[in-house]
């Protein structure tokens, strides 16, 4: 043997190091660093989701409306006409002497609120900062809860991220089947938007007939109940209170038909108002509103107090989890929308995982096998450095973490013909010289040195279109560019420096009468 | 093992250019054509679309899935195809749904549930907007890859070498672009990984001929530029051929094995790895010729340099001793 010299040793180093830590990945184990596989390999959902951003807007409106109602009542001061108009809060103060109350209520309370007065007439609107933030924190909200609900559904390791300025990106792994995906599906989606509203007793009987533009006139909405959408109600618009009061919500059982419910409890600004108004309104009714479905209407025989109040639904124990989830980690601001949506069974991801093993399989036996035939000894010192390459492109993922996509495998295949690239180029060169009548010292010297400018600029050009992929890339792609990236970074290592480092240190061996068994050509030195 | 021999007579490619050059330009119109008259058939990722892959535990019911689809409104105009064998069909529609809860997957697995016992596979559903988004990204990402190889190669090589080389490329990728046209694959950004990948590949042998030329033009006695090219291509012929055979080799397992879902793929990496091969031999090398690089004037500018540089050291040595 030859001496050792630094570029075998850092070719055993690079070499020791990919087996190692490729082990963690190859074996599955529980501990340390290793690639997870993308959602299109082991199966899972993926979406894109965006957010009804004015929906949200709308909704902060009508919760001023909500608040100005309580600071008005509270106050005795009497108005009238009290409703919601091109997302602005109108109302009409009936007595001047109120003005000046009514006013400084609106200074305290209501900020980066525009007031509008004309006489006794005021209308409210959100300054643009305001519905600037409205938005933003409506995706954000959406992008915490939903994170929160899928969390305590219980799923391993889902995802959820803000995209750029205005999307969600919703990843969850591990679904079994497309029942399940709907629901996960379902419980994203739940608006989880709980109201208390009062019944308008005055108008109630007409329900029936009534059109929704009437209902609204009289600053009612109408809505149907949850399992009877036939039976209508005439609900004051501004609710009483909403969901954002609520602190708990749990599944129980109902004592008397053992159905599930749903009980929750209010924060203490929810319980007074929620007192307040079941003291003031006895013999009325005030409906428990879910997602503008009523489940339920009861009559109010005296004040509720401790704030804590029951759904109660034709649920399924299922629903009722579901929703009690929903509940807990509070109602979307705005709905959410699905822009892009991908998921993949796990019989596919398995199939997909099976099929590109065994085209790497094949792909890398090809290659090897035709290596070593072309150029005998040669091409198995290249296959030596292609397997070094191999479990190095699995180390570096391994560490960083990255994730293994169907492209990502297809990378890795492509890799196993192109690092060997190198070796041909290298190969050749050193033909050429030994024909010419170079020694084998030469040979290898200097054919590793007339190779290398256009190994080099090759996989440049290769790199810069890789890099190029990744950056405008999405998903699987990603995941395509890193591996051949890793993949030609790593051959430059192995196929360049790790093959050269081993014809320095074998090179006593070469045996320059065997030019057939190290270099597969048919000819002696001179 | 040797297939090029060593002693191989060189071969007159350049006296042949003229052929090749028709043959190329006749594959360009004839790609040009094709995506002018057929065009590219963008896939979801690109178009915006749903695609639904399910498989049935016997043969697909495709015409029962047609009849169900052809009465339902919104999915009169979905396409219904076997995919990959007679067990799975992929159902493709122009339809989006924005809805999270309900969507396509779930009105599509209650309309077929009566054809037997399926399993939907998998769902790809890309709305409008992303669609545009990414086919956007898509054309910035071929137009950056162009511009960053340009560039290296301007900066290695001389202009008219990288000329040349992104004039194949083009070549390359019109032609892989043609025969995604002809045979109507359906274009996603799998494909738009391929053919970036072909941009950085198909250079590869390229740079092998063209660095062996720019060798040639320093070392040879010839000033002939088409000799210097026949030669260094004769003695590159090898190496180009078996680079390429080794990366078509484990492509055409990732077509053969790796799946229905990397078909597309492979098929445009076949397609570019041969085309890229050719057009290092046949197309890069005689645009050179015929940029009328000069290989005097190449060899004076050199020498200049060389002068230069020698100069400069003498000057440095002078310096260092103290002479100036």
């Amino acid at each position: 043997m030859g001496t050792l010299n630094y570029r075998v040793v850092i070719f055993l180093f690079a070499f020791v190091f990919g087996i190692v830590f490729s082990v963690p990945s190859l074996i599955q184990s529980q501990e340390g660093k290793k690639i997870t596989l993308g959602l299109d390999l082991q199966g899972g959902l993926h979406m894109l989701l965006s957010v009804k951003t004015d929906v949200a807007v709308e909704s902060k409106v009508k919760s001023i409306g909500t608040t100005i109602k309580y600071k008005l009542d509270d106050e005795d001061i009497i108005f009238d006409d009290l409703k919601i108009e091109d997302k602005a809060v109108k109302f009409e103060v009936l007595d001047k002497d109120d003005l000046p109350k009514v006013q400084k209520i609106l200074q305290d309370d209501f900020k980066d609120i525009q007031v509008k007065q004309d006489g006794l007439n005021f209308t409210l609107t959100l300054s643009p900062k305001l519905i600037e933030e409205t938005k933003k924190n409506a995706i954000n909200q959406a992008v915490d809860t939903i994170r929160n609900r899928l969390n305590m559904y219980g799923l391993a390791e889902p995802t959820v991220a803000k995209q750029g300025t205005d999307k969600i990106l919703v990843e969850v792994p591990g679904i079994k089947t497309q029942a399940e995906e709907q629901r996960i599906r379902e419980l994203i989606a739940k608006a989880a938007h709980l109201q208390m509203m009062a019944v308008d007793e005055d108008r109630d009987a007409r329900v029936n007939t009534m059109s929704k533009a009437e209902a609204k006139q009289y600053g009612d909405v109408i809505l149907s109940d949850v399992s009877n959408p036939k039976q209508k109600y005439l609900l004051h618009s501004i609710p009483i209170l909403d969901g954002s009061m609520l602190v708990d919500a749990k599944v129980g059982y109902d004592r008397q038909n053992n159905q599930p419910v749903i009980n929750f409890k209010l924060n203490g600004q929810g319980a007074k108002i929620f007192g307040d108004f079941s003291g003031k309104n006895v013999g009325k009714r005030m409906a428990v509103v879910l997602d503008n479905k009523v489940y339920s209407a009861p009559v109010i025989r005296e004040r509720i107090g401790g704030g804590s109040g029951q759904i109660s639904g034709n649920f399924t124990p299922q629903e009722a989890h579901d929703v009690a989830i929903a509940l807990r980690s509070g109602a979307l601001l705005a709905p959410v929308q699905v822009e892009e949506k991908r998921s993949v069974g796990p019989s596919l991801g398995a199939d997909s995982i099976r099929a590109s093993m065994i085209a790497l399989i094949i792909g890398f036996l090809s290659v090897v096998v035709f290596m070593f035939i072309y150029y005998g000894m040669a091409g198995a010192i290249a296959n030596l450095a292609l397997v070094a390459n191999l479990f190095l492109i699995l180390a570096i993922m391994s560490l960083f973490e990255a994730t293994l996509t169907l492209p990502g495998m297809a990378g890795i295949v492509l890799t196993v013909g192109m690092a060997v690239d190198a070796n041909v180029i290298i190969n050749e060169r050193i033909r050429e010289l030994l024909h010419e009548g170079a020694s084998i010292t030469k040979a290898i010297e200097q054919g590793y040195n007339n190779a290398f400018t256009a190994i080099w600029d090759a996989n440049i050009t290769t790199l810069i279109a890789a890099v190029v992929l990744f950056a405008y890339g999405t998903g699987p792609i990603k995941g395509f560019s890193l591996t051949i990236s890793i993949g030609i970074l790593a051959s430059m290592l192995t196929a360049i420096l790790g093959t050269h480092g081993i014809y320095q240190w074998i090179l006593p061996k070469i045996d320059k009468n065997r030019l057939n068994f190290w270099f597969g050509i048919k000819k002696g030195a001179k | 093992m040797e297939v090029f021999k060593h002693n191989q007579p060189i071969i007159g490619f350049m006296s042949n250019a003229k052929k090749f050059a028709i043959l190329s330009l006749t594959l360009v119109i004839i790609s040009l054509g094709l995506l002018f008259v057929k065009g590219l058939n963008y896939g979801i990722d690109f178009a915006g679309g749903t695609v639904i892959q399910v498989k049935y535990s016997g043969d697909a019911p495709i015409q029962k899935v047609r009849e169900i689809l052809k009465k339902t409104k919104e999915y009169q105009e979905a396409s219904v195809t076997y995919f990959g064998s007679n067990q799975e069909i992929a159902i493709r529609t122009k339809n989006t749904s924005k809805n999270v809860d309900v969507d396509i997957s779930d009105q599509m697995r209650k309309l077929l549930k009566d054809t037997g016992k399926l399993e939907i596979r998998s769902v790809d559903m890309v709305g409008p907007a992303v669609g545009d988004e990414l086919r956007e990204k898509g054309l910035m990402a071929m137009i950056l890859s162009i511009l960053g190889i340009l560039a290296y190669i301007s900066f290695r090589f001389e202009w008219r070498f990288a000329l040349a080389s992104v004039l194949a490329l083009v070549h390359d990728v019109t032609i892989s672009l043609g025969a995604l046209a002809l045979f109507q694959i359906d274009v996603n950004l799998p494909i738009l990984a391929a053919i970036l990948t072909i941009l950085g590949y198909s250079l590869n042998d390229t740079v092998i001929v063209f660095d062996r030329i720019r060798e040639g033009i320093r070392t040879m006695k010839s000033t002939d530029l088409s000799e210097v090219i026949d030669e260094s291509v004769t003695r590159t012929l090898s190496r180009t051929t078996l680079t390429s055979l080794t990366t078509f080799f484990v492509v055409l397992t990732l077509y053969l094995f790796g799946g229905e879902l990397l078909k597309g793929f492979s098929f445009t990496l076949l397609v570019g790895v041969v085309v890229g091969t050719y057009s290092s031999i046949f197309v890069a090398s005689p645009i050179l010729m015929w940029l009328k690089f000069s290989i005097k004037e190449f060899r004076a500018k050199e020498a200049e340099k060389l002068k230069r540089e020698k100069e400069k050291e003498k000057m440095r040595a002078m310096y260092e001793q103290g002479t100036i």
